[in-house]
């Protein structure tokens, strides 16, 4: 007779070794030192956070639209934030001086940035499905929000890399026929008339003052087209992000053209001139330091020469000093009646600084490549540039997403220096606010409140750069 | 297509020889030709507008006004200095001012970096949290903003000498300053000071001979903690014997202002701050970087091999961290030295405000000013890296230099 076996239940187990408690026992109480750190720990979050929630949240003030209300809570004892004061001031810290009328014009430029770049900077979220929806979703918004002609802007630069990416590899666009200088001189010819005949319709229509400039952009984008075959849609959008984007916002934002009046730089500011600076920074200092560390790399002598001087030098001197110098020495360096407009001089300032910062970074990418790739392309008999485009530079910028998410990071932080030569960005507007003599000594409110935009912009990118890098994650070896 | 007839797979562009355009050499060439007349053009445009600019604004170049009296004065200064004093003298002071503060922040980052790495990587959840939180909180806010915020929202609204935190009985914080103590040497501090150098040199001695000495015969002795002992002890002993030549001066409250002792700038206080803090979180995310990239092997080894955690993380972990470290640690002091720069924004009187502006303002020989500020920032920048350089050869692997 056989008896059946039966488990007895397993013991439960030990209360102190699972749950909370367990976890509590492990993480914070696990020896005598741990518990005394841990009891530290907390006195220091006692002593910090309480009377922090209780001055910024509790005893603060929001309501109201005057002084009144926050010295009337003063005197009733509530020593607390005084966030009215950030409220009356929001326009300032979000637009500076710029005319309270045009201000629509900041935000539809600000919409048509978030809505050509957003496609290309989450590029998983975006299937055909999701890109249609996004795209009539925002050309609705532009037409409640800005009118019809914006709506017609923002369309066109959804449809227009589809349209000149399908001219592109289908072929349609008669391709000329012969290589060498004379296939590039008619090519040149070809975009050069019709960047003419582009500027003298933008003159026609009222843009007289920006009409080289649209000219020019016709003329290179038919160039494109007709110069490098199979440009796919992808790639025109980025071109557009490029070229067409910069001149929209310039026309946007500085006016005198298309009938909207000009709006002088020295009446932008706030958190409008720190996107300005930064996206403008971002956007020329990573083409210029691929550039710079191309030519560090270059077996030609002189390039080579150049690039490290430059770099080094840069390198080696503070930002400060720099904008010192190009608010001080451009004006020296230039003809007497040629004036030069301070926010372009500390653009250029910051573009060329950061350009050092980021050939470094791409130089130590470079240089971790394995020498097959470069062997492998050569003995394809692919000439250099096509080599660096299509397989050198595609791996090196994955490799070195880290270290230029630093340095993008450090120039969001800086763009506050072109406070320094005068001009009136987020910190900038802070500070100055402080200055009002119906509002003195809300010193902390303001400075508080730039801190929390700067952190959340900084916060958002670097989880953005990480997400990049998991995305790209390829390992080489 | 024409000369190759179907066969062809690729655009006619490789084509040899005839076609100049397709010269790899040739291209070079040419490029670098372009890009050194480009230079050259640019760079002599430059200076010949510099030059007219100049002549016309009345300017005379040259160096020389660095030995003329400069006539303004400056709120802190490490050597004597007046207002009659050279434009060079004031350069000297300024570059004292930027080597004191950044020397400070070097100082301080340095250990509240190591602190904030290793306590980031402690088994204790809480307290590796709070660090962490720290880091993420500091970094992502502008430098410049963090000094505004000390100097102009924390500093300033200190109440006046009259009403000082009193810190002690001898250090007092207003909103004019730390004033703390100084220490006047009376005649017999000779000996104090003979008897200093020569603990020091004792305790470097018995360093070195411990050192041979465990290489040689596996016997130690704790080296370190009796030199601390000699260098602590012998000093005092002599101090004491030579009947305490120090007077110490004390600040205390006269009239409306501190007399005695010194002061320490609320500038100087906002700035090193704000440096140390924000520069300790990028050092600490170094720090831990460093010790996580130590294979846990070597942990385990040393305990096996009877290690207690804290010689473990002193002489097999510490070490090995530090050589991934090292490198992005000279990038890092690299940038606050050239971060105090900053100063400018509240006035405390480093390089760039009383050269690059105060001086610049007062003698308008800007070519002149901004190349000597230029020269003195690089010239700093590469002492620094080259001592570092130097530290990091000496933990590297040894193979792998």
């Amino acid at each position: 007779m056989t008896r059946a076996w039966t488990p007895q239940p397993s013991a439960p187990s030990p209360v102190v070794s699972t749950g909370v408690l367990g976890w509590m026992k492990k993480n914070l109480f696990s020896s005598v030192g741990n518990t005394l750190l841990t009891l530290l720990g907390l006195s220091i979050l006692l002593v910090i956070i309480p009377p922090f929630v209780k001055w910024a949240l509790v005893d603060a003030t929001w309501l109201g639209n005057s002084r009144e209300c926050c010295d009337e809570a003063a005197a009733n004892g509530q020593f607390g934030a005084c966030w009215t004061f950030v409220k009356v001031r929001m326009n300032m810290f979000l637009y500076g001086f710029y005319p309270e009328e045009h201000q629509w014009r900041v935000n539809f430029t600000m919409l048509a940035l978030l809505f050509q770049a957003l496609p290309i900077l989450l590029p998983d979220l975006f299937n055909r499905a999701v890109r249609i929806a996004f795209n009539v979703l925002t050309a609705g918004t532009a037409l409640l929000l800005f009118g019809p002609v914006p709506m017609v802007l923002i369309a066109a630069f959804a449809l227009l890399p589809l349209l000149l990416g399908r001219l592109s590899i289908s072929g349609r666009v008669p391709q000329v026929p012969f290589d060498g200088l004379g296939g590039l001189a008619t090519r040149l010819g070809v975009a050069a008339l019709a960047g003419l005949a582009g500027g003298a319709l933008c003159s026609q229509l009222g843009g007289d003052p920006v009409a080289s400039l649209v000219g020019v952009l016709t003329g290179l984008l038919l160039w494109i087209l007709l110069q490098f075959p199979n440009v796919t849609a992808a790639a025109w959008r980025w071109i557009l992000l490029f070229t067409a984007y910069p001149l929209l916002a310039y026309i946007m934002l500085m006016g005198d053209a298309f009938g909207l009046p000009m709006v002088e730089t020295h009446y932008w500011g706030g958190l409008f001139l720190t996107l300005v600076v930064s996206v403008t920074g971002m956007g020329t200092a990573l083409p210029i330091g691929i550039l710079l560390a191309l030519g560090r790399r270059s077996t030609l002598p002189v390039i080579r020469t150049v690039s490290i001087g430059f770099i080094e030098f840069a390198r080696g001197v503070p930002l400060v000093s720099v904008l010192f110098m190009a608010s001080v020495m451009f004006p020296l360096l230039l003809p007497e009646d040629v004036t030069f407009n301070k926010l372009l001089r500390a653009l250029i300032g910051i573009a060329f600084f950061y350009a050092a910062y980021m050939a470094e970074v791409v130089r130590g990418g470079l240089q971790a490549i394995p020498a097959g790739q470069y062997e492998a392309a050569k003995a394809l008999g692919w000439p250099y540039w096509r080599m660096m485009g299509k397989i050198i530079l595609p791996q090196t910028l994955r490799l070195v997403i880290p270290g230029l998410a630093n340095n993008f990071l450090s120039l969001l932080k800086d763009t506050t220096l072109v406070a320094v030569i005068g001009l009136f960005d987020l910190l900038g507007i802070a500070k100055a606010a402080m200055a009002d003599a119906d509002w003195l000594g809300f010193t902390k409110e303001s400075y508080l409140f730039a801190a929390a935009i700067f952190w959340v912009m900084c916060f958002g990118m670097s989880r953005y750069f990480l997400y990049l890098e998991k995305k790209y994650h390829t390992s080489y070896h | 297509m024409t000369d190759m007839g179907d066969t062809s797979y690729d655009r006619p562009s490789a084509k040899r020889g005839g076609n100049l355009l397709n010269d790899a050499r040739f291209r070079g060439w040419v490029s670098q030709a372009i890009v050194l007349a480009l230079l050259v053009a640019g760079v002599s445009y430059g200076i010949f507008n510099i030059a007219q600019n100049l002549h016309k604004a009345g300017i005379t170049t040259g160096f020389g006004f660095l030995f003329e009296p400069s006539g303004f004065d400056i709120s802190q200064t490490l050597i004597p200095y007046t207002s009659q004093s050279t434009y060079a003298d004031a350069l000297l002071v300024g570059v004292l001012n930027t080597v004191l503060v950044s020397a400070l922040g070097i100082f301080f980052s340095s250990f509240l970096g190591l602190f904030l790495g290793v306590v980031r990587l402690s088994p204790n959840w809480l307290v590796s949290r709070m660090a962490g939180a720290y880091t993420e909180m500091i970094r992502n806010v502008p430098l410049l903003l963090q000094i505004l915020f000390w100097y102009l929202a924390i500093l300033a609204p200190l109440p006046g000498p009259r009403q000082a935190l009193d810190l002690g009985g001898v250090i007092y914080l207003c909103n004019r300053g730390l004033q703390i103590p100084w220490p006047h040497p009376l005649p017999g501090i000779g000996l104090t000071v003979a008897t200093i150098i020569i603990a020091v040199a004792l305790s470097v001695g018995l360093i070195l001979w411990n050192r041979n000495r465990q290489r040689n015969t596996g016997k130690r002795v704790p080296a370190y903690l009796i030199s601390l002992g000699i260098i602590i002890m012998l000093p005092t002993l002599a101090y004491l014997a030579s009947g305490r030549p120090i007077q110490w001066d004390v600040p205390a409250l006269k009239g409306f202002n501190f007399k005695g002792g010194i002061t320490v700038l609320p500038e100087l206080i906002a700035l090193t701050l704000a440096l140390t803090l924000y520069s300790a979180t990028f050092i600490g995310e170094y720090i831990r970087a460093g010790i996580m990239a130590v294979n846990k092997g070597q942990t385990e080894a040393a305990h096996a091999l009877g290690y207690r955690p804290g010689l473990t993380y002193r002489l097999i972990i510490i070490p090995q961290a530090m050589r991934v470290a090292t490198p992005p640690l000279i990038g890092q002091y690299l940038t606050l030295v050239k971060n105090s720069s900053l100063a400018i924004v509240i006035g405390y009187p480093d390089l760039v405000h009383v050269f690059a502006g105060t001086a610049l303002n007062q003698s308008g020989q800007s070519v002149e000013i901004i190349t000597i500020t230029m020269v003195i920032y690089l010239g700093l920048s590469m002492i620094i890296s080259i001592f570092m350089n130097w530290y990091n050869n000496n933990v590297a692997m040894r193979g792998m230099q």
